[in-house]
């Protein structure tokens, strides 16, 4: 148990700190740092899959008037950290995607050095490459664990006597595309050298942990992280795609390296974006449900199979949510992975939950409709007592009330499917999930300057809102008003942050606040003094271990059909969530908001369409990957129950950054099945898969 | 990316005569498709002529009752102007069913339907496009041809290694409507003066598929005509797309009925050039305009129709998907007793 804070900033509804600076446009991004003097870098990127680059004629590139450098795989310095493929650019001349970094032009504007970049000759050792993933490739391997540290395989009981013996049993396979993450802001970096000394390394870039990045940075470098800064005040969105560095920051500090004392900048192009900055892997989903006939599970099992790069591995933990979400003795998962000559994919916001949860959602709708049970009821029915993959008793559940709660705002009991003029309407639900993380790494300082409280930590805003919420946090553990508190963040000179992933940066660097604020008062009481300092782990935070930590919600769709042309659209969509206090209400809805829509775009539109005969996304810029836009999007309500956690942290809050994708992919197929009769068991649900059943 | 010379000439007839005396100039309008070719290096012109503000941005009335657009003219402006709405509602409604507000700004009638194909092949200079680079093959065939063509190409599937093959639609919604409304296109060129009619505007890929028009090398569009229809004349165009903006056409549909019951159809995202559906209306002429004559006439209009396969079951769809969007545009166009 946490003692909890006494909530008088926290739950309110105040504006972001950052939102001016954004909306006025002053709001500095890593591109745009203003810097003396830039030099343009350009990358040079692989046009085979797989082979070896055993030329490149670099005059011509050379030749034009204003390029400063062109670096190869051949020229470039040797780097002191070489084991990771994606990180050890220009250091070999494997090909291990097509895309790949494999060299780099800079020069005094950024059109000169794509113009250099595009006049570089290649010459390859072109070798076969395979892509294509399949369910019964023989080649299938289990990795030692998946994503987050999780078990690669799990079993508990017997699924297959279960499915042997079941009154009702389903079995089916579901597949998710392949979805590139397209934060607004392309990844882009500003490196600059220190001319002379030790060499020290200054990088804007725009990434979700600037320590994060600074340690992969200083290691490939062979530095001493004290050689480093990373300046990240503002991120245009990452959606995990900042969460790792990628090759481009390691090209942009490597080409800076080659002008020390001269500022480099370098941007991804979108097109660039779609085979170096991770994406989501596409996954294939055998599930078996057994049940008897009042719905109650006697077994669940996930067999998942997706891919990874041969070159460095990521395996998402997709199987993980079935392994707690409903109660069966009976329980199976397992991940198995194909190894192609394919860019690396990684994380994509609620890796694991966002597509771990499509397929047993839809299952659970398969179900219901064979059992003939309300697909809320068979939820409900299926609410276990404690978490059923460690036993421990839950810190909050609340997902029963979730989906009466949803149920009764969408008005779900008067459901019918219906055509309407042109239109067949249907409706869908689907649950949602999300663990609460804490990382173990992150420090705060704080202290009293000019009248006013100012803390330090080394957090990041990736449009989220930590600009505006941990002021709201730092001001109740200390008791004052939130104007009486200034929280910087994005810069390495700042205590110790960690990434801003899983869901887990409130948590983390409110709980680190929480303590310095603590600390703070207890040294210098209620009437401190300028300069009066204190700092705060968040190790030093109350942790409890015996409860399972989980945010849950319920998600429900309207969906309507043309009966003319298949066109999906859908009018309705509307979750409530149990995340425990909400720190403030207009970050956190729009929070939830961005991550339902972002589940409406992955049900509806968007694939990166992989053409395995050349191995790239064939779609691979936003004119043709398509994200649901504004027109997509009808009445869009979140809502979230008052929830009291007291295991979670002292602010009683859970992780929502990443909750509102779960589930509603599933909760959009259902809609359709539901409007048409059609079950779309492979996303994205498109007009084509429709038009068949149509008469 | 390559430099270019970047030239604004005092008028029309200069800016044509620049563009013909370097046979690697290009004329500049809106830029809303031109400027992102030059940045992705499928466009490589030498000079760039700017005509934007040398062509008329003036619609104006004709006197049998038509309307002239003038090439300058932007597609907000053409969709907003009271007498498109009210008499050629077709048009109104294919320009605001293209791009977004802020590329309908800049967009003009004279470039509009000069925009080239959103083929993902054509826009990669890393992959073979005869269309980009004549005679390097076609990725298209066998590739992601989701928004490629299923008429006007080889009734086998073509052979991606040839020269003349290309499976490209052609991405302008504008245009459709125009084609259905036999619009007529002015053009200047070195020569002088001439008028094409819209439908014959654009080309089927032939043996060369890097051309996509009639238009000769320095041919400038300074207006495109709107011919008046009969009054009492209905039309509407529909566009079928996943997302419900921002999308080019999976498939769509212009179409027009006179009050004596004669149909003129174009289709979009279907073949390499808007397809006036000729061989529909040659089934229907004379025919009572029912459900069931539309029916057939749009069957006998994609008898030749040629699906084809690719990535994520390629775009065989698009037959099935053309046959029920001529239907409901048509009935929505029908009085009552007949639909």
């Amino acid at each position: 148990m946490t003692d909890l804070l006494e909530p008088r900033a926290i739950g309110a509804d105040l504006v972001r700190r950052d939102g001016e600076a954004k909306v006025r446009g002053t709001a500095t991004y890593a591109y745009e740092t203003p810097v003396e003097h830039p030099a343009y870098a350009h990358p040079v990127q692989a046009t085979i899959a797989r082979g070896r680059v055993t030329a490149m004629d670099t005059t011509a590139a050379e030749a034009l008037d204003g390029v400063l450098a062109v670096l190869t795989p051949f020229n470039a310095e040797r780097l002191a950290e070489t084991s990771d493929f994606e990180y050890a650019v220009l250091q070999g001349q494997d090909v291990g995607f097509r895309g790949q970094l494999i060299g780099v032009v800079v020069a005094e504007t950024s059109e000169l050095a794509r113009q250099a970049a595009d006049a570089v000759e290649v010459t390859y050792d072109e070798q076969p490459h395979d892509t294509e993933l399949s369910a019964d490739r023989p080649d299938l391997y289990a990795p030692e664990q998946v994503n987050a540290g999780h078990e690669t395989d799990t079993a508990e009981g017997d699924v297959a006597a279960a499915m042997a013996t079941a009154e009702v049993t389903l079995e089916r396979t579901y597949s998710t595309a392949m979805y590139h993450n397209n934060p607004l802001e392309p990844h882009a970096t500003t490196a600059l050298w220190e001319p002379a000394g030790g060499g020290f390394l200054t990088l804007w870039d725009s990434t979700q942990g600037v320590h994060p990045d600074r340690a992969a940075v200083s290691e490939v470098f062979g530095l001493d992280q004290e050689q480093v800064r990373v300046v990240c005040p503002y991120v245009g969105g990452g959606f995990g795609s900042k969460g790792l560095p990628h090759g481009n920051v390691f090209l942009t500090a490597l080409a800076a390296r080659a002008l020390p004392g001269r500022p480099v900048k370098m941007a991804l192009t979108r097109q660039q974006m779609f085979f170096l900055a991770g994406y989501r892997t596409p996954t294939i989903q055998r599930m078996q449900l057994a049940a008897d006939h009042r719905g109650r599970l006697s077994a669940i099992a996930i067999d998942v199979v997706e891919q990874t790069s041969r070159v460095k591995e990521f395996a998402e933990q997709t199987g993980v949510p079935a392994r707690m979400m409903y109660a069966s003795p009976n329980r199976r998962t397992t991940h198995r992975l194909a190894a192609l000559d394919v860019p690396i994919p990684s994380w994509m916001r609620a890796p694991g939950e966002c597509p771990g949860m499509f397929g047993p959602e839809v299952a659970m709708d398969e179900l219901a409709e064979e059992l003939g049970i309300d697909p809320v009821e068979l939820r409900v029915r299926n609410e276990p007592e404690v978490d059923p993959e460690t036993g421990k008793p839950w810190s909050s559940r609340n997902l029963v009330r979730c989906l009466r709660e949803g149920a009764q705002r969408f008005g779900w009991s008067e459901r019918r499917a219906y055509r309407d003029g042109d239109w067949l309407v249907g409706t869908g639900v689907a649950s949602s999930v999300y663990p609460t993380m804490r990382q173990a790494t992150s420090t705060a300082a704080l202290r009293f300057e000019g009248g006013r409280y100012v803390a330090e930590i080394g957090a990041a805003d990736l449009g989220t809102g930590a600009w505006t919420i941990l002021p709201q946090i730092t001001a109740d553990a200390l008791g004052v008003d939130v104007a009486d508190v200034e929280v910087r963040i994005g810069d390495t000179r700042y205590p110790v942050a960690s990434v801003a992933g899983g869901s887990s940066g409130t948590n983390t660097w409110g709980s680190a606040l929480v303590v310095a604020a603590r600390e703070f008062r207890t040294k210098y009481g209620a009437d401190p003094r300028d300069g009066d300092e204190a700092s705060g782990d968040v190790d030093q935070a109350g942790q409890d271990d015996t409860h399972s930590p989980y945010a849950f919600g319920a998600q429900f769709v309207e969906a309507r059909v043309n009966a003319d042309t298949g066109e999906i659209r859908v009018p309705r969509l509307l979750g409530v969530f149990g995340v425990g206090r909400v720190i403030n209400p207009r970050t956190a809805r729009s929070q939830l908001i961005g991550g339902m829509t972002m589940g409406l775009s992955m049900a509806l539109h968007e694939t990166s369409a992989w053409d395995p005969r050349i191995g790239q996304v064939a779609n691979h810029d936003l004119g043709e990957y398509h994200i649901t836009v504004n027109a997509d999007v009808g009445a869009i309500e979140a809502h979230w129950i008052d929830e009291h956690d007291p295991y979670v942290n002292a602010m009683g809050s859970k992780g929502i950054g990443e909750i509102g994708i779960v589930g509603t992919a599933a909760a959009v197929v259902n809609a359709v099945h539901s409007a048409t009769g059609v079950r779309v068991r492979d996303l994205p649900v498109t007009l084509d898969k429709l038009l068949p059943a149509l008469d | 990316m390559k430099p270019f010379a970047y030239a604004r000439p005092g008028d029309v007839a200069e800016a044509v005569r620049d563009v013909a005396a370097e046979p690697n100039a290009v004329f500049l309008a809106g830029g809303t498709n031109l400027v992102d070719h030059l940045r992705l290096g499928v466009a490589r012109p030498d000079l760039v002529v700017d005509v934007r503000t040398l062509t008329s941005r003036e619609v104006t009335d004709l006197p049998d009752g038509g309307l002239r657009l003038g090439a300058a003219s932007t597609n907000s402006q053409v969709a907003a102007d009271p007498r498109v709405r009210e008499r050629w509602p077709v048009l109104a409604q294919a320009l605001l069913a293209g791009a977004t507000g802020q590329l309908r700004n800049m967009a003009t009638t004279g470039g509009n339907p000069l925009q080239r194909t959103r083929c993902v092949y054509f826009q990669d200079v890393t992959t073979p496009c005869n269309k980009r680079e004549p005679g390097s093959g076609c990725s298209a065939v066998g590739g992601y041809t989701r928004y490629h063509a299923v008429l006007g190409t080889p009734a086998a599937l073509p052979d991606p290694t040839a020269p003349e093959t290309c499976i490209a639609t052609h991405p302008s919604d504008m245009a459709v409507a125009l084609a259905a409304l036999d619009a007529q296109v002015r053009v200047l060129g070195p020569a002088g003066e001439r008028t094409v009619p819209f439908p014959e505007l654009h080309r089927l890929p032939g043996d060369d598929p890097s051309r996509d028009t009639v238009l000769e090398h320095g041919e400038l569009i300074t207006a495109i005509d709107l011919p008046a229809l009969p009054a009492g004349t209905r039309s509407a165009y529909r566009k079928v797309r996943d997302r419900a903006s921002y999308a080019f056409a999976l498939v769509s549909v212009a179409a027009v009925v006179t009050p004596d019951g004669e149909l003129r159809l174009a289709l979009g995202g279907v073949a390499h050039r808007p397809w006036r559906a000729t061989r529909a209306e040659e089934v229907l002429r004379g025919q009572q305009l029912t459900q069931d004559a539309v029916r057939g006439a749009i069957a006998a209009e994609l008898a030749a129709a040629q699906p084809q396969p690719g990535i994520d079951s390629g775009n065989g769809f698009k037959i099935p998907l053309v046959a029920r969007t001529v239907l409901a545009t048509v009935r929505g166009l029908l009085p009552e007793e007949h639909s």
